[in-house]
């Protein structure tokens, strides 16, 4: 392979169970030393994907490489990836530092260098002292951290986390988020991690995957994908956007030139694929401001308004009936009443035409 | 077992616990009326003198024990020395039933597994299937057992026919037919537990495993295996304790040289020629076998839980 610097690589993976498909062809590739985030909704294939490279499902089409090397022909115990499971699947029977040891002594470890292992990744988790509990005595979050500890202790080159903080509580989650990204960064092992939190994926990702139905929507850093979106499920997916239909006339590379639902003409940054005709422009609420009616390039009408403590949210509709919303910081101007015409201005280059 | 539950309330936790004495009446009873009260008239009737017509005299003695254990000569007259007859009894359907488990385990573990894992639909099926003999009463199954295996019967006709053998094989009266029929009896019991234990095996502890770097091999050995001993521990309890005190299928498919203790204590309590005294007190001392067994059990099962 050329790219040595690949962790993982997935070419065009399909997935079908009998006649459902999973994975429509994707594909993606994770540097060494990556913090990847493959981010979805409910179904859209992201378990599925990590089952692949892990080596419980076969793939019906497409190739994973490892390091350039297809695993196709691997079973998943000779593979070395690591997955923290979206269950945990701690080894009832065992004491903690034997779940942590285990696939040590599998790699053939000696039983005192494994221990000592052990307790060093149960040291970078923070549970030392509980080495000789059973899982079932451990709260939640000790148990994804023995499980985070026991995916680690043999140094994987790749490990693959299936949403592994959806069992804590908001408050353990921040804690566990930072702890596990700054053992990402001591380890230096390639991280896949699973999520529909796109909070979560924001705050630890060097770079995201969204998904949906099978399909990778946009790969890049997180933030791209929140400011630079290219098909409408990302715009509405990660944060909050207005969609507004426009007329495109023309576009050239990167710029579109088209007609907003009032008649104003802009140029605007456009994502690849964008073509000539009725599209689709996203603009994130916060980055729309009010003015006097007439101006602008928006005319709409006040609905309604929401406060929500540091900002105040405006509902807002055009003159085609369609909704729109902007967020106004508290305190940044007064709230208009319900009925009032206003105009709408877009900050410039805060707009961004997609790609559907 | 420790650690299986992972969290919430188990059996153990603290609400369970309350109303324990006026809840538990009925088991009290039925403990009472149908456990420990016949064990108690056993005991009695152990250490009572034997009537000659069947019946026991109520005079106080250890004879019983005495004729198990000691063998004081035709007359009673000379030095005690061991009586091996009755130990020999009890150690052969010690035997007979141990390697009746480990059939029933080396069968049953593979049934069970099969079963546990088919869809949901089809399990209750296979479990069905599983069942159906037994709807037919021990007796009848046992004696037809005897037909199929006997000289002039469908097993020995079939291999005269298929050139396999040319004299009919002797299997009826021969250890190797009252372990077919103990297997028989009991397999069901085995794969039950089992399958209850693997049907509640989560299968992502073996994807975990095999994650880890073991073979499946290995997986089954460290992982599955100790996961569902209660359920193997459980099916061996249920098929070696019956085992042990059989009776059917050593007197209906055994001969002399497989007698077993159930039908040495069969025999004091039949007609004249009975010892009642001597029944009761073979009764006892296997009863403190099967008791030292599942003691011993309940001692490995605390060791464990408390590690
Ligand atoms: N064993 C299976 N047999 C049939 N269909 C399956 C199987 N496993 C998954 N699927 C289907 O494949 C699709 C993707 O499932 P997957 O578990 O990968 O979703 P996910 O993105 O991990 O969702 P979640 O966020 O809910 O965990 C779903 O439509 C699911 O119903
Ligand atoms: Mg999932």
């Amino acid at each position: 392979m050329l790219d040595v610097a690949q962790a993982v690589e997935i070419d065009s993976v399909v997935k079908r169970y009998g006649t459902v498909t999973a994975l429509h062809g994707v594909s993606m590739a994770i540097a060494e030393g990556e913090f990847f985030t493959l981010l979805g909704p409910s179904g859209c294939g992201k378990t599925t994907l990590l089952r692949c490279i892990a080596g419980f499902e076969q793939v019906s089409g497409g190739a994973i490489r490892l390091h350039g090397e297809d695993i196709a022909p691997l079973p998943p115990h000779k593979r070395m990836v690591n997955t923290v499971f979206q269950n945990y699947a701690l080894f009832p029977h065992m004491t903690v530092l034997d779940n942590v040891t285990f696939g040590l002594l599998r790699r053939g470890w000696g039983t005192r260098d494994a221990e000592a292992r052990g307790r060093e990744v149960l040291r970078l988790v923070q549970l030392s002292e509980f080495a000789q509990r059973r899982p079932g005595q451990l709260s939640g979050g000790q148990q994804q951290r023995v499980a985070l500890a026991r995916a680690l202790a043999p140094r994987p080159k790749v490990l693959l986390l299936d949403e592994p903080l959806s069992a804590l509580d908001l408050k353990l989650r921040q804690a566990v988020r930072s702890e596990l990204k700054s053992i990402q960064r001591e380890t230096g092992i390639a991280f896949v991690f699973v999520t529909h939190d796109q909070e979560e994926a924001l705050t630890m990702s060097d770079r995201i995957a969204v998904m949906s139905a099978g399909h990778v929507q946009q790969v890049g850093p997180p933030r791209e994908i929140y400011e630079a979106p290219q098909t409408r499920f990302v715009a509405d997916f990660i944060g909050e956007t207005n969609l507004i239909d426009v007329t495109v006339t023309q576009v050239s590379g990167a710029v579109a030139r088209l007609q907003l639902p009032g008649g104003a003409a802009m140029d605007c940054p456009a994502a690849p694929g964008a073509r000539p005709g009725p599209g689709h422009l996203s603009v994130r609420p916060e980055r729309l401001s009010l003015c006097a009616a007439g101006q602008g390039d928006l005319a709409a009408v006040m609905q309604d308004h929401v406060y929500l403590g540091t900002d105040t949210q405006l509902l807002m509709r055009l003159a085609d009936g369609a909704r729109l919303v902007v967020r106004q910081q508290a305190g940044s101007g007064t709230v208009p009443d319900p009925g009032a015409a206003l105009g709408l201005r877009i900050e410039a280059g805060a707009a961004r035409l997609l790609a559907d | 077992m420790a650690g299986a539950a992972p969290q919430g309330a188990s059996a153990g936790s603290d609400i369970y616990r309350g109303n324990g004495p006026r809840l538990l009446l009925p088991v009290w009873l039925w403990v009472g009326i149908f456990l420990v009260a016949p064990v108690l008239i056993m005991a009695v009737y152990s250490v009572l003198t034997k009537e000659f017509r069947g019946g026991v005299i109520w005079d106080f003695t250890l004879a019983a024990y005495d004729q198990f254990f000691l063998d004081r000569g035709l007359f009673g007259d000379e030095p005690p020395r061991i009586e091996w007859t009755y130990i020999g009894i009890f150690w052969r359907s010690i035997w007979q039933a141990g390697l009746a488990t480990v059939l029933c385990l080396l069968i049953g573990f593979p049934t069970a597994w099969f079963i546990a894992t088919r869809p949901a639909r089809v399990r209750s099926v296979w479990l069905f299937l599983i069942t159906i003999p037994y709807w037919v009463n021990l007796l009848i199954r046992t004696v037809s057992m005897k037909f199929l295996i006997r000289d002039t019967g469908p097993l020995n006709e079939f291999l005269l026919w298929a050139g396999i053998i040319d004299t009919p094989l002797a299997l009826v009266n021969t250890n190797f037919a009252v372990q077919l029929g103990l297997f028989y009896s009991y397999l069901p019991f085995m794969v039950l537990p089992i399958y209850a234990a693997v049907e509640r095996y989560d299968f992502s502890l073996s994807e975990a495993a095999a994650d880890l770097y073991a073979d499946s091999w290995t997986t089954l050995r460290l992982i599955i295996l100790p996961v569902v001993k209660p359920g193997i521990v459980a099916g061996c309890i249920l098929v070696f304790v019956p085992s042990l005190g059989a009776f059917l299928a050593p007197e209906l498919l055994g001969g002399a040289k497989t007698f077993m203790i159930g039908s040495l204590i069969e025999e004091q309590f039949k007609g004249a020629a009975g010892n009642w005294p001597f029944g009761a007190a073979a009764s006892m001392i296997l009863l403190s076998i099967v008791m030292a067994v599942l003691l011993l059990h309940a001692r490995a099962q605390t060791k464990g839980d408390r590690t």
